[in-house]
């Protein structure tokens, strides 16, 4: 709900104001460059070209199956982190935000050693069933994941500490068991942290690149999500190389402004 | 009946540490009888609460609540919060602010496992019988103060616990809606039927809403009884503190009280009635000659008792109005007042404070 508040005339230092241009046009620049060389002519028979269609399939694919496995193991992660006292809990959350600072080709590289078909994980999973991780469709979820999960873990911890734990109290005097009250207290007490961490969680695994390609390679229609299709087309065709940049703009500014309104707009 | 005893109501011994506080008490309340906790901030009165609700477990003692043990570090058992029928008013109301006003009431019903229409059903009766119902939908953060802490009590009621806690009820709450909650409360713990507990470190709260006071300070009880007794008799200077505030029933009609010895001015015009008076001894002036000012309650009386307390003098006077007075060492001087001296004392009328009873 909108509540109509009365504006206040500030004036901004012309220094300040112009800083802030500068800003601005810093980020507008290159989305007008590109935008510029969008080949408009070609764009419906570039969109409906095998490499691209494909590629948006498994970016979707990608994308969402990071958010997911990000939801069933990061949340309670999370809770865990903020809620649970454990020897080196400090080096556990390091390492659960390592993605975050490391090169993802390396991320990528690790994973190939953790859980790769030689891998300490991979090895004996492979032993057994046969099955391999790397240059398939769960391998680009796996690197989307080990990437883009740590931003979902940071937002709902911070957000779990900061929770009144008075409120859960009472819901417990109320007669809410332990799982009443993380479903009907604490979740929808951090809410608004739990959507925008999925958020950033999404868009980080939609851009995903370097542990994509290292970890799972880039065969296109298998493991090429939009990021290594551009990559590739930058080299081979310039104009679906922009048309497939400007198609990820779209989506991510798109999702990014309509959920801005629905879920911070209410809150800030 | 797990190896309880027969007594009904609640039994608690409680040992717990918790930061500096170190906390070690007993406490007795019989079923129908209303116990107050009065204490000053610190004195660990929120962690008697959290015990008795099964939010931090005793490290020694046992707490019975009608003849069921809920916690008993010896033998291991503790009941977990949920499972305890123990409805709780927490300081602030701590209404969920996620939830509109009528979920907040349903809250304890469909954790008990209403059905969400039953659940529903319900909730809106209890609303209406507290006369809330166009409350229903707004948020917490929509409400008053005192809306929010009938909610409360309504939400810690409506599962029918067997033992209510309220946890400093109206310390949130402007004057003139204390008042108008204060009578609601007391409705409601007469209707209560079991053991209720009190928390509050207002001494006027404590005395017209319970039957029985127990003083704690510092995490140990200093002095219990009924509220009569510690008035008359402190044993400790808190317990003087509070006690010390001169407490008169009297009726009230339209901007005085008529008390036992005298007709006492107040500022409040617009109550009529029964009513509790205080007045604090630090509001009370004393002098030799009649006085000029404007104070409206003027008397003359004579010094009883002299009680000195090192930076402060109590001047405990006769008839018409026994009450205290507390004036500084070098007031006292001045005034050369000794036991038996002929005094005036004078009251301005926006120092008596009338509570309805």
């Amino acid at each position: 709900m909108k509540v109509p508040t009365r504006r206040v005339t500030q004036s901004a230092p012309p220094a300040l104001v112009a800083l802030a241009v500068i800003g601005a046009v810093f980020f507008l620049v290159p989305v007008v460059g590109i935008v510029a060389q969008v080949p408009w002519r070609s764009l419906p028979e570039i969109f409906r070209s095998d490499i691209v269609a494909n590629a948006v399939r498994l970016s979707l694919i990608a994308s969402v199956g990071a958010v997911t496995a990000a939801t069933v193991i990061g949340l309670p992660l999370a809770w865990v982190l903020a809620r649970v006292d454990f020897a080196f809990k400090p080096l556990v959350r390091g390492l659960v935000l390592l993605p975050m600072v490391l090169p993802p080709v390396v991320g990528g590289a690790a994973l190939l050693f953790g859980f790769g078909r030689r891998g300490i994980v991979g090895g004996p999973l492979y032993d057994a069933t046969g099955f391999v991780l790397p240059f398939s469709v769960w391998g680009v979820i796996v690197a989307s994941t080990f990437v883009a999960m740590p931003f979902l873990v940071i937002t709902v911890e911070a957000a779990l500490r900061t929770v009144d734990r008075r409120y859960e109290g009472a819901a417990s005097t109320l007669g809410a068991s332990p799982w009443t009250v993380l479903r009907r207290v604490t979740i929808p007490l951090v809410s608004p942290a739990v959507v925008s961490g999925l958020l950033l969680t999404w868009a980080r695994a939609l851009g995903e690149f370097g542990a994509t390609i290292t970890f799972a390679g880039n065969l296109q229609g298998r493991t090429q999500t939009l990021p290594l299709a551009v990559f590739v087309a930058l080299e081979t065709d310039r104009d679906a190389a922009v048309a497939i940049s400007v198609l990820m703009m779209v989506i991510s500014l798109g999702v990014l402004v309509s959920l801005r309104d629905r879920w911070w707009g209410a809150h800030s | 009946m797990v190896g309880g005893s027969l007594m009904s109501g609640l039994e608690a011994t409680i040992a717990v540490e918790r930061g500096e506080l170190d906390l070690e008490l007993d406490l007795f309340i019989g079923s129908d009888r209303t116990l107050a906790l009065l204490g000053p901030n610190g004195a660990g009165k929120s962690t008697v609460v959290d015990v008795l609700a099964g939010l931090l477990p005793l490290e020694t003692g046992r707490i019975v609540l009608d003849g069921t043990v809920l916690d008993d570090p010896t033998t291991g058992r503790f009941v977990a919060p949920h499972s305890r029928s123990v409805g709780v008013v927490f300081q602030g109301g701590l209404l969920f602010p996620h939830l509109t006003t009528i979920e907040n009431v349903e809250f304890g019903l469909r954790s008990r496992g209403l059905s969400r229409r039953q659940a529903r059903r319900e909730a809106t009766e209890v609303l209406g019988t507290i006369g809330m119902q166009e409350f229903a939908d707004r948020s917490p953060s929509e409400l008053s103060g005192g809306e929010a802490q009938r909610i409360a009590l309504a939400r810690s009621l409506v599962g029918a616990p067997t033992m209510l806690l309220l946890d400093e009820p109206l310390s949130a709450l402007d004057a003139t809606t204390r008042v108008e909650v204060q009578r609601n409360l007391a409705q409601h713990l007469a209707a209560f039927d079991g053991p209720r507990l009190l928390i509050t470190h207002d001494p006027a709260e404590a005395f017209l809403l319970a039957d029985e006071v127990v003083l704690i300070e510092g995490g140990r009880v200093t002095q219990r009884g009924d509220p009569a007794d510690i008035r008359l008799r402190p044993k400790t200077k808190y317990a003087a503190d509070l006690a010390g505030s001169n407490f008169l029933l009297g009726e009230a009609q339209h901007g005085t009280v008529q008390t036992a010895g005298l007709t006492v001015h107040i500022a409040d015009r617009s109550l009529v009635g029964k009513v509790v008076v205080t007045i604090h001894p630090r509001a009370v002036s004393l002098h030799l000659e009649r006085p000029e000012g404007s104070a409206r309650n003027v008397w003359e009386t004579m010094v009883t008792v002299i009680e000195d307390h090192g930076d402060r003098v109590r001047v405990q006077l006769g008839q018409p109005l026994g009450i205290t007075a507390e004036v500084t060492p070098g007031a006292l001087a001045a005034l050369a007042l000794t036991p038996g001296a002929a005094v005036w004392c004078s009251v301005k009328a926006t120092e008596v404070v009338a509570q309805p009873r």
